[in-house]
């Protein structure tokens, strides 16, 4: 467990300049050591609205927003109604005592009331501002990363703006030191200075160290992040990025870019996804590799899409019609999502098939903490069976050794090559358009080997059937080359809980605070890989435990009904939340007391916040 | 981080021959079709044109005249309905050593791809956009089309279409085409040139083709055409003259121009446009993957 461990939480209107004191606070703890994560609940709305970040540091990893806030600073009259309630003993609340009455505080909540105005010298913009500075000094942190991180954080607004937000800053800090109460512990620090990142920024650099050359995007919240930091370095990297009508575009795009040999990629949200999902399984027909990140927001339609939900699951599952193999992941966290997209280019190069990740709001768009030695750019790169003109991709003369047929000729009209070859491993080599002697037609349209569509000559069943099952086939190697979930905590436990993709944060801490407050013995299963999925693997951990719970963002229980198609396993108990918000610790661990209670099955917590 | 590298194929290829754009198969088009008359003619603007076939790469979406890939002996890919023209784009920026030639009917392109044929005349990619437009939905067994003229009975108008027609060549003109002409099946010679010029010309162009469909379109066909059709380089029309471009595009009944319409080299391509292409290192497609270690530590930077 941490040996210390605090939130802060800042909320007010967009615009009141939020996200840059929380992005001045995530630094300055990440500098100092400290690992931290940072979720904002936001509106879909540029002006007004109510908006709360959190950002939880530690001296331990923090895995999630945590279950409490330490200093609270409400920026508006609005954020202290909502949230003050929810303080417990030892919190403090900081606020502009000119603007915001606090209502009723629970005992031992500290009201840090500071004259705005007079710290600010009028400059209503920069409460925030007086407000970080106090922060610091009640967590004990010396006010010196203020110049540097501020200087940061404003530079694009010149050298005024800086010293103004310096000078302001400062104020609160020493406001701060003579008026309240510092906490009795102080901020820690860690062992090495640390970073901050997005999971769309880790989307993105995991996509660049994969080698992606082309990305295309259509703007959806909550996947803009990864077109923006593909924008911003695209000609540093030498990645051709567009912007393109429509999500259909966008699929379509990438999937003639990936056809040429490059590495394609695109994230959009569920709604993007829904339109591009005709032309995933054209990449599955015509066999091109491509990865598409699905950034999951609230649905249907349009949905709430500024809050998390984990409700696209079967759409992806079902993404196209027809059957074609396709991989689907969910990476558990940031740092996963940059090591999930070249691992993930890998399998698809190697087994020439759509890559779908299923990331959410939660992480794809919360910050955490990153240690600079864990970005490792230098990945391992496996093109597969991939033949390219210069020799850049698996060399043609080594395939044709192979006795596959992969280097027929160097004429025009060599009929020699397969395209898709009927291979025992699925797999046939793949040529790009460029290469002498192995012209073919890629065809959406069932086709032979050679490409040739099945419909103009006959329609040959065996042909078809044959094709099919070589498409199919090659997730049987698929499945071989990732990795089986492994199961975290006590082989003997009383409960075990299931989670698929982002929740693994919270949940580890829930089985944490179940063993450590409650002196409950539980154990985890984070399931990542969802296709193909080690089914056998699953069914024999689950088929071990006494009680098993699984801990979905969505209403339906869409995991639970895919696992209990895949496994034939129907879990004991559900945990399930589809109110826009994550889970927090006290959620699940409350929840599962009431399950080994025996009072439910099926359990939806409340998200706390007054309405 | 990448695989052994081989040394390039070098063999010296065959003699280019009228033999060498021949498919694998033969089309299985209705007899008369008009799709016959523009793949000859294709394959003779590339033999002319001394394209090599393993540097050009044919796409269409769906329909009958989208079958064409396979009949041509170029890289193809036969993509999804309207589709064409987005994975074009994809495939002239992955590699922009390739010559890319778009084909398709009048439903595929200004029916269900009609974003995808805006966007992609804006943004001027430099490739080859081929319309055999027969006015009818042929492979669904003939319904209306989005150039089926006003009035036309098919079955899914048996009291006649109440709707305008799309006019393609306006529609292009103003869309951002910057080489825009008509041909007609029946003027096989002529559609060899305007296609060449089509596939020489640096950016979007639009070859919309009088394309008959003998089975489902008992209106516009050959004989219905045969009179009508003009050729506005045999009428002196001046293809840099907007107004006068618009004006004959506009033209239809007794007389309906074909030809080149319109056509402008002022205006710089998408690929030219784009620094990514121009750093020497050939099409993005066969260049080396990653990141330099330099490059990466400027990356990890911004992050503390």
């Amino acid at each position: 467990m941490n040996k210390i461990d605090f939130a802060v939480g800042i909320g007010g209107e967009n615009g009141q300049g939020i996200a840059s004191t929380g992005n001045i606070l995530a630094l300055i703890f990440a500098r100092r050591g400290l690992h931290l994560n940072a979720y904002n609940a936001y509106q879909s709305i540029i002006r007004g609205g109510h908006t709360f970040l959190t950002i939880r540091a530690g001296d331990g990893p923090v895995r999630n927003m945590g279950d409490k806030i330490d200093v609270f600073i409400p920026l508006n009259q609005d954020t202290m109604d909502r949230h003050l309630h929810l303080l417990k003993s030892g919190a403090c609340a900081i606020y502009d005592k000119e603007k915001v009455t606090p209502g009723k505080a629970a005992d031992g909540v500290q009201l840090c009331a500071m004259p705005m105005k007079e710290l600010t010298k009028g400059n209503k913009l920069a409460v925030n501002t007086a407000a970080l500075g106090a922060t610091l000094e009640l967590l004990g942190i010396e006010s010196e990363p203020l110049e540097t991180v501020i200087s940061r954080q404003f530079k694009k607004k010149g050298d005024a703006v800086i010293a103004e937000n310096l000078t302001i800053a400062r104020a609160g800090y020493d406001y701060a030191a003579q008026n309240f109460t510092a906490f009795s512990w102080k901020a820690p620090r860690g062992a090495k200075p640390l970073g901050i990142i997005t999971g769309n920024q880790a989307t993105a650099m995991g996509g660049a160290a994969a080698g992606v050359k082309f990305y295309a995007a259509y703007p959806m919240s909550p996947s803009t992040g990864v077109l923006m930091w593909m924008a911003a370095h695209a000609r540093e990297l030498g990645i051709m990025v567009r912007q393109v009508e429509d999500e259909i575009g966008v699929m379509n795009m990438v999937i003639g870019a990936a056809h040429t040999g490059c590495r394609a990629m695109c994230a959009t949200s569920g709604g993007g996804f829904a339109l591009m999902t005709e032309a995933v399984g054209m990449a599955g027909m015509i066999e091109t590799p491509i990865v598409c990140v699905d950034v999951q927001r609230a649905g249907p339609a349009t949905g709430v899409p500024t809050k998390t939900e984990q409700g696209d699951l079967w759409q992806v599952l079902g993404a196209g019609q027809g059957d074609y193999p396709r991989i689907v992941v969910a990476p558990t966290n940031q740092l996963d999502l940059f090591h999930t997209i070249p691992e993930l280019f890998n399998l698809c190069d190697k087994y020439q098939c759509p890559g779908l990740v299923l990331s959410d709001l939660l992480i794809s768009e919360g910050t955490t903490s990153i240690d600079p030695d864990d970005l490792d750019f230098g990945v391992k790169i496996d093109r597969g069976e991939l033949i390219l003109p210069n020799g850049n991709g698996l060399p043609a003369v080594a395939l044709a050794k192979e006795g596959n047929g992969a280097n027929p000729g160097s004429g025009y009209n060599d009929k020699a090559y397969l395209r898709f070859k009927n291979t025992p491993s699925g797999i046939s080599p793949r040529a790009v358009p460029g290469v002498l002697g192995h012209i073919f037609t890629a065809a959406t349209d069932e086709h032979d080997e050679d490409g040739t569509l099945i419909s103009d000559e006959f329609t040959n069943p065996q042909k078809r059937r044959m094709m099919v099952e070589k498409r199919a086939r090659k997730m049987q190697g698929a499945l071989k080359d990732i990795a089986p979930p492994k199961l975290v905590g006590p082989e003997q436990a009383e409960v075990t809980l299931v989670g698929w993709g982002s929740t693994a944060g919270v949940i580890r801490e829930a089985v944490e605070k179940l063993a450590g407050e409650e002196g409950i013995v539980a154990n985890q299963l984070a399931i990542k890989w969802i296709v193909p999925l080690h089914a056998a693997e699953i069914s024999a951990i689950l088929g071990r435990s006494k009680n098993v719970i699984l801990i979905e963002n969505n209403q339906s229980g869409q995991f639970a009904r895919y696992l209990r198609s895949e496994t034939g396993f129907d879990t004991h108990g559900h945990i399930r939340k589809y109110d826009g918000e994550p889970f927090m610790p006290h959620h699940i661990v409350e929840a599962v007391k009431e399950q080994l209670a025996g009072k439910t099955r099926l359990s939806i917590p409340v998200h706390e916040v007054n309405a | 981080m990448n695989a052994p590298v081989a040394p390039p194929v070098t063999a010296e290829p065959a003699q280019l021959t009228k033999e060498t754009y021949r498919g694998r198969i033969h089309p299985d088009w209705c007899p008369g079709c008009g799709d016959f008359s523009v793949l000859v003619a294709l394959q003779r603007a590339l033999f002319e044109l001394e394209q090599e076939p393993h540097q050009a790469c044919v796409i269409s979406g769906i329909g009958c005249s989208s079958n064409l890939p396979g009949y041509i002996n170029t890289y193809g890919m036969h993509t999804l309905h309207g589709r064409a023209l987005a994975v074009a784009t994809g495939v002239r920026l992955g590699n922009h050593e390739l010559k890319v030639i778009c084909t398709g009917g009048d439903g595929d392109g200004y029916g269900i791809g009609g974003n995808h044929f805006v966007h992609t005349m804006r943004r001027n990619v430099d490739l080859t956009y081929i319309v055999m437009d027969n006015q009818i939905y042929g492979l669904t067994t003939g319904q209306c089309s989005p150039t089926s003229v006003k009035g036309m009975k098919t079955k899914s108008t048996p009291h006649g279409s109440v709707e305008n027609p799309i006019n393609p060549i306006p529609m292009a003109i103003v869309g951002g085409a910057t080489y825009v002409a008509r041909a007609f099946s029946g003027k096989q010679k002529h559609m060899v040139e305007m296609i060449k010029g089509a596939i020489q010309h640096k950016g979007f162009a639009l070859v919309d083709v009088f394309s008959p469909c003998v089975t489902y379109n008992k209106d516009n066909t050959y004989q219905w055409f045969n009179p009508r059709v003009k050729i506005l380089e045999e009428q002196g029309h001046d293809p840099t003259d907007f107004h006068k471009a618009i004006e004959r595009g506009y033209q239809w009944g007794e007389e309906i121009p074909i030809g080149l319409f319109w056509r402008r080299t002022d205006l710089e391509s998408l690929e030219d446009l784009e620094p990514v292409l121009h750093t020497g290192e050939g099409p993005l497609a066969f260049r080396n993957l990653g990141i330099s270690a330099e490059q990466a530590k400027g990356l990890i930077q911004e992050l503390l």
